[in-house]
């Protein structure tokens, strides 16, 4: 009976339910993404907010970084090095990690813009043909699974998203967005990342 | 001098007409254009559908009278959809009726995703052959054997399955919404409430697998 005790210690130590990023190698690649998207991943000057962010769809942008099909300057400049040696349980593990942590809204758009945002966002510009973007995105700006969170991220990262997607970067094949985006105006662009970067 | 002065105004005036008329043809098909893309942009590109934070349904092959009707149902209130409603409100009449036509002749394969084996046999049983004992009719009776509906009676084949089962276990509060104009949507209340939630997806899961 003695002896059971130090092998039932082991057992217990063994079976702790330890998260797989709890591994060195694990918190050295968050650094890795830290070191740009901000301590606490709430982004920091032209790396995006991960914090909050669907799982799916950082985990799908992460093998597009490496598939080299995500083309737009920062991606080429840093992602698809940042990408190109992770094996594909650890961009899962990075997705999880980064999805769970709580967003903070960026609040950097200009505030006299959002109403008009918010009405596009909401109920699109049917007469000018400009879709509703909570149709995909949500009513919060929530996102869903491949689909992003937008919602509080920065007015610049998301006005440069647009511009982006209207000046034929790819990014996820079969997105909508360069359609979406074809029927969008500066003025449209300037109100939508404005009312966002509001959104908790 | 005067006669030819007359011919040559004539003339003119016969070529201002004609580029005019030729203009506003091709205005009009720019602008069908433009809003079919806008329809696409959120139903797919081939009008096979779209998983967003809703589920967009398949326009693809679905029945041009359906569409109209439905189109026709947000407008007056009878369907309540807020985001269609404002994109119906913005259709002309003749471009309603242009774009239901559309997407009768598009054939892309059905998105799926539907569930098990066991989830579409029963479907397939309950869509041929309904469930007499709870009061559910063989769908097949009026959305045809093969699904693929007539008249205003839509089109299931290939329909997402996510937005079958959505659209019918909230049947009653979606549709027939304007009590002073009653409409055929009437027809599916009793069904829907009829069949359990797992016998919705059953049904979903099999006619969304049929092309």
């Amino acid at each position: 009976m003695k002896r059971i005790w130090p092998k039932l210690v082991i057992l217990a130590i063994l079976c702790t339910p330890v998260p797989s990023w709890a591994g060195s190698s694990m918190a050295a690649s968050i650094r890795n993404c830290t070191w740009c998207h901000g301590t606490g991943a709430q982004g920091y000057t032209v790396g995006p907010r991960l914090a909050g962010q669907r799982a799916a769809y950082i985990e799908a942008q992460l093998r597009g970084y490496a598939a080299h099909i995500r083309d737009n300057p920062y991606s080429k400049q840093y992602m698809w090095g940042a990408a190109a040696n992770l094996r594909t349980d650890t961009m899962r593990d990075l997705a999880d990690y980064f999805a769970s942590l709580p967003p903070k809204a960026a609040h950097d758009g200009r505030r006299a813009l959002a109403e008009k945002g918010q009405t596009i966002y909401l109920q699109g510009i049917p007469e000018a043909n400009i879709v509703a973007c909570l149709a995909c995105h949500g009513p919060g700006g929530q996102g869903v699974r491949e689909i992003p969170r937008l919602g509080g991220l920065s007015y610049f990262y998301l006005k440069r998203r647009l511009q982006e997607w209207g000046q034929g970067y790819h990014s996820t094949p079969d997105s909508p967005m360069p359609q979406v985006a074809s029927t969008l105006g500066p003025d449209e662009v300037e109100a939508l990342a404005s009312y966002l970067s509001f959104v908790k | 001098m005067k006669i030819v002065g007359l011919h040559s105004a004539l003339r003119t005036a016969i070529l201002a007409t004609a580029l005019s008329a030729g203009l506003s043809i091709a205005a009009h098909a720019d602008a069908f254009q433009a809003k079919l893309a806008y329809c696409k942009t959120c139903h797919g590109l081939s009008g096979q559908g779209y998983h967003g934070y809703y589920a967009m349904p398949r326009l693809a092959g679905q029945q041009p009278k359906y569409i109209e009707n439905q189109l026709r149902a947000f407008i007056e209130h009878r369907r309540k959809n807020e985001i269609m409603a404002n994109v119906a409100h913005s259709l002309s009449p003749s471009m309603l009726s242009a774009l239901a036509h559309h997407f009768r002749d598009l054939n892309p394969p059905p998105l799926g995703g539907g569930g098990s084996r066991g989830a579409m046999a029963t479907g397939k049983r309950i869509y041929e052959e309904g469930l007499p004992e709870s009061n559910v009719p063989a769908c097949s009776a009026c959305h045809g054997q093969d699904a693929r509906g007539q008249d205003q009676i839509p089109r299931l084949a290939g329909q997402l399955p996510d937005y079958f089962y959505s659209k019918l276990v909230n049947w009653t509060a979606e549709r027939g919404q304007n009590t002073s104009m009653p409409d055929s949507s009437a027809v599916m209340g009793p069904t829907s409430h009829n069949l359990t939630k797992s016998q919705i997806a059953a049904v979903a899961a099999y006619v969304s697998s049929l092309r």
